[in-house]
C-alpha cells in the first residue's frame, strides 16, 4: 500500500501542460510525490506553506501578475482556506485551481480525517465552487485542462478532488 | 482626525500618523507594485492618490502578505511593497515564516502597527500588550526586520529596504487614528481589473 507515483506523475504533467508555473502546497501523505516532482523541477516554483490559506493569496498574486498557479492541499486544508477563498478570490473574481486530496471518505483508515471528508462537498457546494472528483488516471489530463479553462473563463475557483482510487495503491 | 504631520523623532508620546507616513513613502511607491490591506491603509493611500499599480485587498485579512509574495515570485523583475497592518499580520503569523523561507529580494513588507483593529471600532490587538511583530518577523526568518517610530526612521528604513538586497519587514508604530470613511469611491472589481491590466502591460 502506497501513494501512487504513476498517478502523481500524470497529475504533474497535466499541471505543466496547463501552464502552471507556481504551485503552493501543504503536504499530506497523498501529495508527497506531487510535491517532490514540483521541487525537482527547475521550471516550477514550489511554495511550501505554513497554512493552506496562504496559498489562496499566493495564487491571487500570481494570477494578477499573469502567471498560472495551482494549490495542492487536502480537504482539511481547503476548509482552512475558506475565508481567503470567499473574501479574497471570490470577492475579487480571481481564478483558483485547487487540487484537493479527498481524505475521510470510503476506504479511509485514519479516524481524524473522517469529519472533513463528510463536509467537503457540502462546503464546496455552499461556496458554489464547481468541482470534479478524479478517480481514474485516464481522465486526469482532460479534466485538469477543463478545470483550468473554466477557472479562467468564470474567474472563479475550481476544485479537483483527488480520490483514494487515484492516489493510493492498495496492493 | 488628522492632526498634521509630525516630522523627526517622536520626542513626546505622540505617535506617527499613518497618513503622514504614507505621504512620506508615496514618491517611492509610485514605481512599485503595491498591495495594501483593507481599512485605513487602503482609504488613506487612495486619499493621497490612487494609481493603477496599487491593489487594495479589502478583505481576506492576513493575506496581503501572501498576495505580495505571489506577485514577487511570479515577477522577480518587479519591486513589490506590501502595506500591512498589525491585525492582519496577527491573523497570518505563519505567513512570516513563509516570507522567511522564500525571502524574495524584490519585496518590502511595511506593517503599520496601530495596536488595534481600527475600522471595526478600535479593538486593541496583542501588539498593545507586548507582542512585538518586528521580533516575531526576525525570529520567523525574515532576513531584515526592524521597528520604527518616527517619519525619519521610516523613510530611511524604507529607502534602505528598496535599494538593498534583503527582504525586509518594517514595523511602523502609528497612532490609532484613521479616516472618517472606509468605503471609497473606487470599486473593488474596478481596482482588481485595472491592476491586473497594469501588470500585464509592464515590460517583462
Amino acid at each position: 500500500m502506497a501513494v501512487s507515483i504513476d498517478s502523481s506523475r500524470v497529475i504533474y504533467e497535466a499541471l505543466k501542460k496547463a501552464g502552471v508555473r507556481i504551485v503552493s502546497a501543504l503536504p499530506e501523505t497523498w501529495l508527497v510525490h506531487l510535491i517532490r516532482m514540483a521541487e525537482e523541477d527547475s521550471d516550477m516554483t514550489l511554495v511550501r506553506l505554513a497554512k493552506e490559506e496562504e496559498g489562496v493569496g499566493i495564487s491571487m498574486g500570481a494570477y494578477l501578475a499573469g502567471v498560472r498557479s495551482a494549490m495542492l492541499m487536502q480537504n482539511h486544508g481547503f476548509l482552512a482556506s475558506v475565508n481567503g477563498i470567499v473574501s479574497g478570490a471570490q470577492l475579487y473574481r480571481i481564478p483558483l485551481l485547487m487540487l484537493i486530496s479527498y481524505r475521510g471518505e470510503l476506504g479511509e483508515r485514519d479516524p481524524w480525517q473522517t469529519e472533513g471528508g463528510g463536509v467537503t462537498e457540502d462546503v464546496l457546494d455552499a461556496l458554489r465552487i464547481v468541482y470534479r472528483r478524479l478517480d481514474d488516471p485516464a481522465e486526469v489530463h482532460h479534466r485538469l485542462d477543463q478545470a483550468m479553462t473554466l477557472a479562467y473563463s468564470s474567474l472563479r475557483p475550481v476544485a479537483l478532488l483527488l480520490g483514494r482510487d487515484l492516489m493510493w495503491e492498495e496492493s | 482626525m488628522d492632526r498634521g504631520g509630525l516630522k523627526g523623532s517622536a520626542m513626546s508620546d505622540e505617535k506617527m500618523q499613518r497618513l503622514e507616513a504614507l505621504k512620506a513613502l508615496y514618491p517611492r511607491l509610485e514605481n512599485c507594485v503595491v498591495v495594501t490591506i483593507m481599512g485605513a491603509v487602503a482609504a488613506e493611500l487612495q486619499s493621497i492618490g490612487h494609481r493603477p499599480n496599487f491593489f487594495y485587498l479589502q478583505h481576506a485579512m492576513g493575506l496581503a502578505s501572501s498576495v505580495g509574495l505571489g506577485i514577487a515570485l511570479a515577477r522577480p523583475e518587479l519591486r513589490v511593497v506590501v502595506l500591512d497592518g498589525d491585525g492582519s499580520v496577527l491573523m497570518n503569523l505563519g505567513g512570516l515564516t513563509t516570507f522567511g523561507r522564500y525571502r524574495p529580494r524584490n519585496l518590502v513588507h511595511v506593517v503599520f502597527d496601530n495596536e488595534s483593529l481600527l475600522s471595526v471600532g478600535g479593538f486593541p490587538t496583542a501588539t498593545s500588550t507586548g507582542s512585538d511583530l518586528a521580533a516575531i518577523a526576525a525570529a520567523a526568518g525574515v532576513p531584515s526586520s526592524l521597528q520604527v517610530s518616527s517619519l525619519a526612521e521610516l523613510e530611511s528604513a524604507f529607502a534602505a529596504a528598496l535599494d538593498g538586497e534583503k527582504m525586509t519587514t518594517i514595523v511602523a508604530k502609528v497612532a490609532a487614528e484613521g479616516p472618517k470613511q472606509f468605503v471609497t469611491g473606487l470599486g473593488l472589481l474596478e481596482n482588481r481589473f485595472e491592476f491586473a491590466r497594469y501588470l500585464k502591460g509592464l515590460a517583462k
